[in-house]
């Protein structure tokens, strides 16, 4: 009966499956959602490069067959924008945790999205640091429990979508593991952007945060997203707080155009250098 | 959905099929695509695989109509389905859950 080749094997490394990923988590459907967004798009394959982090959510980049890198905590937005200002004909794609993205790449985040570097950003939300035994992360709503907060936590949470509009990215969008078509169209929209597209995916931790705090298991969590998620496309980004286990608002929150890095640099340098500046990226080799 | 009379294209259109392949060994049991089938066409076995997860299993492969939400929705990339055929629209399509009442026009 499994006769037939995986849809997926040509973007996939179907040699390193089973992968690590727990039963129920939810970085597997956003794998896939992005597998059929990268067939969605048209993008050739050899012109995408996939860059990791460090986490559950960093493995992605070993799972997928194409350009992919996996590289140090927090540093996979500085890596990404090294390689599209190397090569600006690659579609760079950053594919990596909260906890990665945020807290310690949260700097390098902001200024990407400030720069408008042209590099897409799926972020890929389970409230935790999963892969290092579930601690506080910048994510974590309160007062939910994790390993170093016992008693629950007590600090405010990032607003992801809101952080990345205030910053300067072009496309924000979040949707969860369990709105899988609608992430994909929402994938697709945003590889086609130019300039900083940022896509919140909330995706369950079965092991870690949902053990935890005692809320089943992947399914369950799902069955949160079905019964507690609310689609609202351009919703005011300020108002996208999520609480401990109330409504998760999501859907496209901004689709605009802003002059991208190269493109500000070009404009500049060739109003103070006039003719003789050459366009980035342009210059023969 | 509750039909009070037979489609009326129920002749012009036709229902896609679907060929459903699980890959046992990679499956880990999670439900998912068991809770989200719109067709109720998968289960997760008795059994154990490999790894000691009770894989998901097919129980009704006739019912499939080729959504592959199974397949976008397996973390595991474990279950794919591919068009097996299209069919007219059979009674089961029109009277497949329970306490739909069809009324023959």
């Amino acid at each position: 009966m499994n006769e037939a080749a995986h849809p997926m094997e040509s973007i996939l490394r179907m040699d390193r499956m089973p992968h690590i990923w727990c039963p129920g988590c939810g970085i597997g459907t956003v794998v896939t959602a992005f597998a059929m967004a990268l067939q969605q798009a048209g993008i050739p394959l050899d012109k995408i490069a996939v860059v990791s982090g460090i986490g559950c959510s960093g493995r992605v980049a070993g799972y997928i067959k194409l350009d992919s890198f996996h590289t140090t905590h927090g540093r996979a937005i500085p890596f990404a924008t090294g390689l599209k200002l190397a090569n600006p004909e690659l579609t760079v794609v950053v594919i990596s945790g909260d906890g990665d993205l945020i807290a310690i790449g949260g700097n390098h985040f902001i200024h990407a999205a400030r720069r408008n570097v042209d590099i897409k950003v799926f972020c890929i939300n389970n409230f935790n640091y999963a892969m290092t035994g579930g601690q506080l992360g910048p994510t974590t709503p309160e007062p939910a429990i994790t390993t170093t907060s016992p008693y629950g936590a007590f600090e405010n949470p990032f607003n992801l979508p809101f952080l990345a509009e205030g910053s300067g990215a072009v496309y924000v969008a979040r949707w969860t593991a369990l709105h899988i078509r609608r992430l994909t169209k929402s994938m697709t929209e945003a590889l086609l952007k130019k300039g900083f597209s940022f896509v919140e995916i909330i995706a369950p931790c079965p092991t870690l945060y949902s053990r935890r705090n005692r809320l089943g298991d992947g399914l369950d969590e799902l069955r949160h997203y079905h019964d507690k998620s609310v689609i609202k496309h351009g919703a005011d980004t300020r108002e996208l707080d999520i609480s401990y286990r109330d409504k998760i608002v999501m859907g496209k929150f901004v689709d605009r155009e802003r002059p991208t890095f190269v493109e500000a640099l070009d404009k500049r340098f060739t109003e103070v250098f006039g003719k003789k500046y050459e366009p980035y990226g342009k210059v023969a080799t | 959905m509750r039909y009070w009379r037979k489609p009326l294209d129920a002749d012009e259109i036709e229902v896609p099929r679907g060929d459903i392949h699980i890959v046992e060994s990679q499956c880990k049991g999670c439900g998912f695509c068991v809770e989200y089938c719109p067709r109720d066409v998968l289960e997760l076995a008795s059994g154990y695989n490999l790894k000691g997860y009770h894989p998901a299993v097919v129980v009704n492969e006739a019912e499939c109509v080729n959504c592959q939400l199974c397949e976008i929705i397996c973390p595991e990339f474990s279950i794919f389905v591919r068009l097996k055929n299209n069919q007219p629209v059979c009674a089961t399509d029109i009277d497949l859950r329970k306490g739909v009442d069809i009324i023959e026009s």
